[in-house]
C-alpha cells in the first residue's frame, strides 16, 4: 500500500481553526502541497494576512510574516527585493487585498514584482462576522447589507482578475474553485503555475480561489457549494486572465 | 578622514549607503526629496534597492518586509507622510524589527505646510501608533549629525531590534554644511539576524509576528519589549551643552531650534547674561540625567521650540520642578530668529532680578 | 486484480462537515452518530472493502484528517 494523501511537509501540525466546511483548509493544503513538490519549502517566506487566514503564519511550516491590513503585496515585495531567490507568496482575503489593500496589490502587480499571490474570495468579511465585501454580490445579504448589497447604499463588486487583466504588469492570472474535486485538482494546476512562475523569474502571479464560508453564508458546508456554483460563479467566471506567453 | 560640502537630506541618503542599507523605499513630499532623489541614484550603484512607492503605508510595508529579511533598511518622509508610517512603525516595534526612519519635519496640522517646524514631537517621542512601544528618537542639529545619527541609528535599530526614528526638520535637510566622512565609511557590515525570515533550511521556521490574542501571552511580550525600553532609557540618552558652566538662564532646545538658541546664548553672553544651552540629541529616551547636572548654576530654563511647546513637558518632568520652566516657540513653519529668542531671554532675566 | 483502499481516519479532529461523504463516489463514508471530543459528529467509515483509494475524500476534506493508501487487492 502506498500513501496517496497525507498531509503535506510544508505544513505544520496544528489545526485549523476555521469553521467546519470552511475551505480555507483546502487552499492551504494546495499550496502547502505544491511548495513541497517544488521543493520550496525551505526557501520560501509567506505572509499572512488580516483577516481569517490571519494565523495561516502558525500552519504553514516555513518561514512566515504577519503583515497589517491589506499590506501584504507590500512586504512580500520588501522581503522578495532582499531575497530574490526565495519563493514569495501572500495568502489574502477579499476584504485584506479587494478593500483596504487594493492600492497595494495593483501597485505589486503594476510593478511586476516577482511574487505570489493566493487570492481567496469567498464574497465576505468573514472573522469579524460577516460583513459586506468588496466581493460581496448583489443582493446578497451580510451583517451590514442586511436588506442585501444594493448599489446605492454599497455599490458595485470587483473583480480583480478582470481589473489586474487590463494592464501590462501581471505574468499570470488564473481564477479557480475549490468547489468540487474536479475544481480543487484544477486550482492545484493554478497554484503551482504560479509559483513555477515566479521560480521562473516572470513576474507577478496571482491565483483568486473562489471559496466558501458556511458560517457567515449561514449554510450548511454543502449548501456552501452549491451557492458557490450557483451564484458566485456568474459573477466570477472561473478561467486564465493572463497566462504564460498569452 | 575627508571632508564633503552636501545638502543634509543627500547626507542622510549618503550616510544609509555607508551603514550598508541597501534598501530604501519612499514616497514623495515635500521638505525631504532629495533623500529619494540622491537613493534613486545611489541605490543602482551600489547593488542597491530603491522603489518609489504607491504611498507612505506602502513604504512602510516595504520596510517591514525587508527589515523581515534581515536587511537594513531605511524609509524618509515629512510629518504627514510620517502620520501614514506609523502603522506600520507600530507593527514593526510589536514585531521587533529594526528599521530606520527619517522625518523631516514641516508645519501642520494636516496638510499644514512645507516650512521647517518642529510639531511632531509628541508623535515621535510619545508612540505616534497605537500600544506600548517606544522608538529611539535621534534629534541631529546639523548636517553633520545627519550623516553621523543616521549611521548611529542603523547600528542602534539592529542592537535593539526596534525602529529608530531621525527628527530632523525642513530646514536641516535642505540646508548645505561639510561633513566629515570617516574613510572606513562604506566598510559597515549589517550584523548576523539569526531570527530573520530568510526560507528555513537547516533550522527551524521563524514567525515574524506582533499578534498575540492570548492576553497572558501578549503581557508577557510587553513585559520583554518594555525591559529592551528600560535598557534604551539607560544606555541611549544622548545631549550637549554649550556655555552652561555658570548658566542662570539656561535654554534647551533641539535641532534648528537649537542652532538659535545657541546664537542667542552668544547674544545673551555679550549683553552680560549668563546663558546657556541644553541640547538633547535624544528625544526619547529624554537626557533627563544630562539636564539636571546642566541645570546646576541655572535659575530658570527657557524651551525653545518650533512648535507650541511640546518638549516642555519632558524638560518639566527631568528637572523634576527644581526651576521654572518657560518656554519661546514660533509655530506653522516659522522659524524663530536669534533677537527674538535674545530678547526673551532678556525679558526672562528682567523677571528674575 | 482490483484496487483496494485503506482509509485512517483521524475521528476526533474531524469537524462533521460532509464534504467527504458528499463527494465520495462509493458512498461508503457516513456520519457516525456520536459526538467527537470537539462537540461534532465526525465521518466513519461503513465499508472497508470497497474503498478503492481514490483519495477524493481527502482531497475535499479541509481539516486533513484523512489519509489514503492505495495498492493491488487481494
Amino acid at each position: 500500500m502506498k500513501i496517496v494523501a497525507k498531509r503535506p511537509e510544508s505544513l505544520t501540525s496544528k489545526d485549523f481553526h476555521y469553521c467546519p466546511g470552511c475551505t480555507h483548509g483546502i487552499i492551504h493544503r494546495l499550496v502547502a502541497e505544491t511548495i513541497d513538490e517544488l521543493g520550496l519549502r525551505e526557501s520560501a517566506v509567506g505572509i499572512a494576512p488580516v483577516g481569517c487566514s490571519v494565523l495561516a503564519y502558525e500552519y504553514f511550516n516555513l518561514d512566515m510574516l504577519q503583515a497589517s491590513h491589506g499590506r501584504a503585496p507590500a512586504v512580500a515585495t520588501g522581503v522578495k527585493r532582499v531575497l530574490p531567490d526565495c519563493a514569495v507568496f501572500t495568502y489574502q482575503g477579499d476584504g485584506d487585498l479587494a478593500a483596504i489593500g487594493l492600492s497595494e496589490v495593483v501597485h505589486a502587480a503594476l510593478r511586476g514584482e516577482n511574487i505570489t499571490i493566493i487570492f481567496v474570495n469567498n464574497a465576505i468579511y468573514g472573522m469579524t462576522g460577516g460583513q459586506i465585501a468588496p466581493t460581496t454580490l448583489m443582493g446578497q445579504v451580510t451583517t451590514t447589507s442586511p436588506g442585501g448589497r444594493e448599489v446605492g447604499m454599497s455599490g458595485n463588486p470587483i473583480k480583480v482578475c478582470e481589473m489586474l487583466a487590463t494592464q501590462q504588469g501581471p505574468a499570470y492570472l488564473s481564477r479557480v474553485s475549490v468547489h468540487s474535486p474536479a475544481h480543487v485538482r484544477r486550482a492545484k494546476k493554478a497554484i503551482r503555475k504560479a509559483f513555477e512562475m515566479q521560480m521562473q523569474k516572470k513576474g507577478f502571479s496571482l491565483v483568486e480561489i473562489l471559496s466558501t464560508c458556511p458560517t457567515n453564508w449561514g449554510m450548511d458546508p454543502l449548501s456552501s457549494l452549491d451557492w458557490l456554483e450557483e451564484e458566485m460563479l456568474p459573477m466570477y467566471p472561473l478561467g486564465e486572465f493572463r497566462r504564460p506567453g498569452g | 578622514m575627508k571632508t564633503r560640502l552636501m545638502k543634509g537630506n543627500d547626507a542622510v541618503g549618503e550616510a544609509a549607503i555607508a551603514a550598508g542599507c541597501r534598501h530604501y523605499y519612499g514616497y514623495p513630499i515635500t521638505p525631504q526629496n532629495e533623500i529619494p532623489e540622491y537613493l534613486s541614484k545611489r541605490m543602482p550603484e551600489v547593488g542597491g534597492v530603491f522603489i518609489q512607492s504607491e504611498s507612505e503605508v506602502a513604504a512602510i510595508n516595504m520596510v517591514y518586509g525587508s527589515s523581515s529579511a534581515g536587511a537594513r533598511v531605511m524609509t524618509s518622509s515629512s510629518s504627514p507622510g510620517i502620520s501614514l508610517k506609523t502603522e506600520g512603525i507600530s507593527y514593526m516595534a510589536g514585531s521587533e524589527l529594526p528599521a530606520v526612519i527619517v522625518n523631516m519635519m514641516r508645519g501642520g496640522p494636516g496638510l499644514g505646510g512645507i516650512q521647517p517646524a518642529q510639531g511632531d514631537y509628541f508623535q515621535a517621542v510619545k508612540g505616534g501608533g497605537h500600544g506600548d512601544y517606544r522608538t529611539i528618537v535621534l534629534a541631529p542639529a546639523s548636517v553633520q549629525e545627519l550623516y553621523s545619527f543616521t549611521r548611529l541609528a542603523f547600528d542602534l535599530a539592529d542592537l535593539y531590534r526596534n525602529p529608530v526614528m531621525i527628527l530632523g526638520d525642513g530646514l536641516l535637510g535642505q540646508m548645505m554644511e561639510e561633513v566629515e566622512i570617516p574613510v572606513d565609511a562604506a566598510d559597515t557590515p549589517p550584523p548576523e539576524k539569526p531570527w530573520a525570515a530568510t526560507g528555513c533550511r537547516g533550522r527551524s521556521k521563524v514567525i515574524i509576528n506582533s499578534l498575540y490574542l492570548d492576553p497572558h501571552q501578549l503581557e508577557v511580550h510587553n513585559r520583554k519589549l518594555q525591559e529592551k525600553f528600560s535598557r534604551m532609557v539607560e544606555r541611549e540618552q544622548r545631549s550637549q551643552e554649550y556655555r552652561t558652566r555658570d548658566c542662570e538662564i539656561l535654554l534647551v532646545a533641539y535641532g534648528t531650534a537649537a542652532r538659535i538658541a545657541r546664537g542667542a546664548v552668544d547674544e545673551a553672553r555679550a549683553q552680560n547674561i549668563k546663558a546657556g544651552l541644553f541640547r538633547p540629541q535624544t528625544l526619547w529616551p529624554f537626557p533627563n540625567g544630562g539636564l539636571l547636572e546642566a541645570a546646576g548654576t541655572a535659575k530658570a530654563l527657557l524651551v525653545v521650540e518650533m512648535s507650541a511647546g511640546q518638549m516642555v513637558e519632558d524638560v518639566k518632568l527631568g528637572i523634576e520642578g527644581r526651576l521654572p520652566v518657560h518656554f519661546y516657540g514660533r509655530m506653522g513653519g516659522v522659524v524663530p530668529s536669534v533677537g527674538e529668542v535674545t530678547a526673551e531671554i532678556r525679558r526672562l532675566e528682567g523677571e528674575l532680578s | 486484480m482490483t484496487v483496494k483502499g485503506r482509509l485512517t481516519i483521524e475521528k476526533e479532529r474531524c469537524k462533521g462537515c460532509r464534504l467527504c461523504i458528499h463527494f465520495c463516489p462509493k458512498e461508503i463514508l457516513e456520519d457516525c452518530g456520536e459526538l467527537n471530543k470537539l462537540g461534532y459528529r465526525p465521518v466513519h467509515l461503513k465499508d472497508q472493502e470497497a474503498c478503492t483509494g481514490c483519495g477524493i475524500c481527502a482531497l475535499m476534506c479541509p481539516d486533513m484528517i484523512i489519509q489514503v493508501e492505495r495498492g493491488k487487492g487481494a
